[in-house]
């Protein structure tokens, strides 16, 4: 290497040698916290914080011994040498997480329909689970989803390595970090209620510092970029980094009740904390479930379907309106509260309109097949993503609907909330997640996707697997909001709250074999991945590292 | 050099330059929220007028930490919609100002349970306990999950005085003589019959004071929670609010 020919002596980088004290302090700061914690479980989360900060110091200095004397070259040959250790480690650890949510998520389904599996124990009630079920699925799962893709993709599109010797690696481990701590803080009762974004202040900090170092690793990578324009799905990866952060800022502010307590109270209260919680709600699914997913969209279906995007303009409107718009939707959530009207109704006009730059997107992703839908027959990757961005055009029409207030009156409260959100999230991010995840474990480890017949397999049980569930929420959710507001011909109430409950009963069945159905499609594709990545024959060994084509 | 005729080559500004996409993000992100969020701030319309709220007794406050522990919001909504059937099943909807004190709001989004937002006095202490402990020995067909360790733990409210504290920094207002006794307060209405209620309900009207759970001499984390369910709606005098008054 080049590189080596005038730096002789191997010395420790300023990012080695700072991130080790950082860690080295934060471990020492956690002990001291761990020792004087108001109780038990924040002790344990102390403690946590400084075993993974033990082991952050040792395994940058094991790093640093065993290394050459220089870093990774930017490139090998003039071609750009790309970092996709991270990227891996992303790939891997989202189909745990999302083995591991979507169990969960199977598990508080069927503790709906027999209350008995709560098995009155505290960790494994509903009420503790369900949040772990939600965090495992859309932050775990879902977070893993897009940091390997974003950073799989601003490579490839920038024909960059990526900014940073060790920050693409705090950004994957301390992530993955932090839904250690927010799972596990769920399961011991540490939450602050606000949903989607349950972890308390100190878990909510260190989120904090690991997105900001994410944005910049991202931005950094752009800027180092050698092509002289930014890939549009660049614009949405950045979109969702961006805003997630500014989100995450003012949703969480809140002030401790000390450095020793998990306990935060957050600044806004009753009517304003509502606004700000689904301003936060409604733009994590705008945000983080759609404009960082749309960004997988706009360079797998592409890359998978060897043809250009359909639109270049449409893919200029369809960013702009979409982040412009979305921002606006989160009243909807609070129709007939006592939000003020005039901010419902805003939420309301601007969830209507957001359909436009929804269905912009869905066109330019399915459109992008133009000239090659035949390949939907052989390729059940390809329709994996394809469906999925049907899915999205279904899930983003549907909300608008449900956004409008006659609609949400009877909706708001229901299971049909609950249907809405699994049909973009099991149709749309579930599914363009496993088609990435399916396009990039042979992209990695280069070498062929162990079966195409069992990507098969999921795909058609996980897709009956959705129709079931979706449909026996719509049913449950509106047959609930009927009956809620059901009337005798003597002007009282017909049904008793419990007789609605019980009504849902058969329905919780049914959507509990629907999950079923969907996670033994994702156990597939564990299976698929573990077996293209170890395979019975062992391959020809390869060379650690391969400079790009 | 491009020459930027037209609108959609004017673009390429953006999308050349990092720093400059990323402000154009910003910007247009910016606009929804601030528009919807920041007049909450300043339009007194905005939280009404109502007789009767004063911030939660110290146990009370503890027993909604508990409340929010255990998820209870995720099943249990606390906010009455302004809709015919809701008003009959639940009672007058939800105010603005009934949850103003509210760090979080428990506003809830989903009905697996019914709405909880006046279920203060509707049921006695013994009915609570025995539906926290068997949720289906008091209503057969509930989907509930019991709840027995908060029956069995002691409430931890050594530190109870730091969480007024906190919350007067925020805009609760909590006195300094409130501070002082949390502690104590946690205590006295536990406790039945206890002899400092009165003091306590001078800083507290209408704060209920009794033992909650069953277990005399011991404040529980059922306590809490139980002193917390039992005074939800209750603040508020309805014979006497006049929501007229508020129409500006």
């Amino acid at each position: 290497m080049a590189a080596q020919s005038y730096r002789q002596t191997k010395y420790m980088t300023f990012g080695e040698g700072g991130t080790a004290v950082a860690f080295a302090a934060l471990a020492i700061y956690a002990i001291v916290v761990a020792a004087r914690a108001y109780t038990p479980e924040y002790a344990f989360h102390a403690y946590l914080f400084a075993a993974g900060s033990v082991a952050t110091v040792f395994a940058i200095l094991n790093r640093y011994l065993g290394r050459g004397d220089a870093l990774a070259p930017l490139t090998i040959d003039g071609k750009p040498n790309y970092n996709m250790g991270p990227v891996k480690l992303a790939t891997l650890l989202a189909v745990f997480w999302g083995v591991a949510g979507f169990v969960v998520g199977l598990w508080i389904a069927l503790e709906l329909a027999f209350p008995a599996l709560n098995f009155d124990l505290s960790f494994l009630s509903f009420g503790r689970l369900r949040p772990l079920h939600t965090s495992a699925v859309i932050f775990a799962f879902g977070g893993n989803v897009l940091i390997a893709t974003s950073f799989y993709v601003v490579q490839r599109t920038c024909r960059a390595r990526l900014v940073g010797d060790l920050a693409p690696w705090f950004v994957v481990l301390g992530y993955n970090f932090f839904i250690v701590i927010a799972g596990t803080g769920y399961l011991l009762g540490i939450t602050q209620s606000k949903e989607y974004a349950e972890p308390e202040w100190y878990a909510d900090l260190w989120l904090t510092v690991v997105w900001v170092v994410y944005l910049l690793v991202y931005l950094g990578t752009i800027m180092r970029r050698t092509e002289p324009h930014i890939y549009v799905a660049n614009w949405f990866y950045l979109a969702f980094i961006l805003t997630i952060a500014v989100l995450h800022l003012g949703n969480n502010a809140a002030v401790p009740v000390s450095m020793f307590s998990p306990k935060s109270y957050v600044v806004w209260s009753g009517v304003q904390d509502a606004m700000v919680q689904w301003w936060y709600g409604h733009n994590a699914v705008g945000f983080f479930l759609t404009a960082g997913f749309l960004g997988i969209m706009y360079y797998f279906i592409p890359k998978r379907a060897e043809r250009p995007i359909y639109s270049y303009r449409l893919s200029i409107i369809h960013f702009w309106a979409l982040i412009f718009l979305y921002i606006w939707a989160g009243p909807h959530h609070l129709h007939y509260t006592a939000l003020p009207d005039w901010t419902q109704t805003l939420g309301m006009t601007f969830s209507v309109m957001l359909w436009m730059p929804s269905w912009g997107g869905m066109i330019n992703g399915l459109m992008t097949l133009s000239g090659a839908w035949d390949k939907l027959r052989t390729d059940p990757v390809l329709r994996m993503m394809v469906l999925s961005v049907a899915f999205y055009g279904m899930a983003t029409f549907e909300g608008p609907v449900m956004s409008i207030k006659a609609v949400n009156s009877l909706s708001h409260y229901t299971d049909w909330t609950i249907g809405h959100v699994h049909s973009g999230a099991l149709g749309w991010v579930g599914f363009v997640s496993f088609g990435a995840i399916y396009c990039l474990v042979p992209w990695l480890w280069n070498r062929p996707l162990y079966s195409l017949r069992l990507v098969n397999w999921h795909f058609w049980i996980a897709t009956i697997g959705i129709v079931v569930y979706v449909t026996s929420m719509w049913v449950a959710g509106i047959l609930q909001g009927l009956m809620w507001r059901a009337y005798t011909n003597l002007g009282f109430l017909e049904y008793s709250f419990i007789e609605t409950v019980e009504a849902m009963h058969p329905f919780y069945v049914i959507r509990a074999i629907g999950g079923l159905l969907f996670v033994i499609g994702a156990l597939i594709m564990a299976f698929n991945v573990w077996r293209t990545i170890y395979p019975f024959e062992r391959l020809a060994p390869e060379a650690s590292m391969t400079p790009a084509e | 050099m491009a020459t930027y005729s037209s609108l959609w080559q004017r673009h390429w500004i953006l999308e050349r330059n990092s720093i400059l996409l990323l402000l154009g993000i910003l910007i247009l992100i910016a606009i929804g929220g601030l528009v919807e969020i920041v007049p909450l701030f300043y339009l007194r319309s905005t939280i009404e007028t109502a007789q009767g709220m004063r911030p939660y007794t110290p146990l009370e406050l503890a027993g909604r930490n508990i409340y929010v522990r255990e998820g209870c919001y995720l099943c249990h909504s606390q906010m009455i919609r302004a809709l015919r059937d809701e008003v009959e099943r639940y009672g007058h909807y939800s105010l603005a100002a009934e949850s103003m004190y509210d760090h979080p709001f428990q506003w809830g989004s989903k009905r697996n349970g019914p709405d909880l937002a006046r279920v203060g006095g509707k049921y006695s202490d013994d009915w609570h306990r025995d539906h926290l402990l068997d949720p289906r020995s008091v209503v057969p067909g509930s989907i509930m999950p019991a709840y027995p360790w908060l029956f069995g733990t002691d409430l931890d409210f050594s530190h109870i005085a730091e969480d007024l504290k906190v919350q007067s920094l925020l805009g609760v207002p909590y006195t300094d003589e409130m501070i002082a006794n949390a502690l104590a307060d946690v205590r006295t209405q536990a406790t039945t019959d206890a002899p400092d209620s009165a003091a306590l309900l001078k800083r507290y009207p209408k704060a209920q004071v009794r033992n909650f759970a069953g277990y005399p001499g011991r404040v529980t984390e059922a306590d809490a929670l139980i002193a917390y369910l039992q005074m939800l709606g209750t603040l508020v005098d309805f014979k006497l609010y006049d929501d007229k008054a508020n129409v500006r």
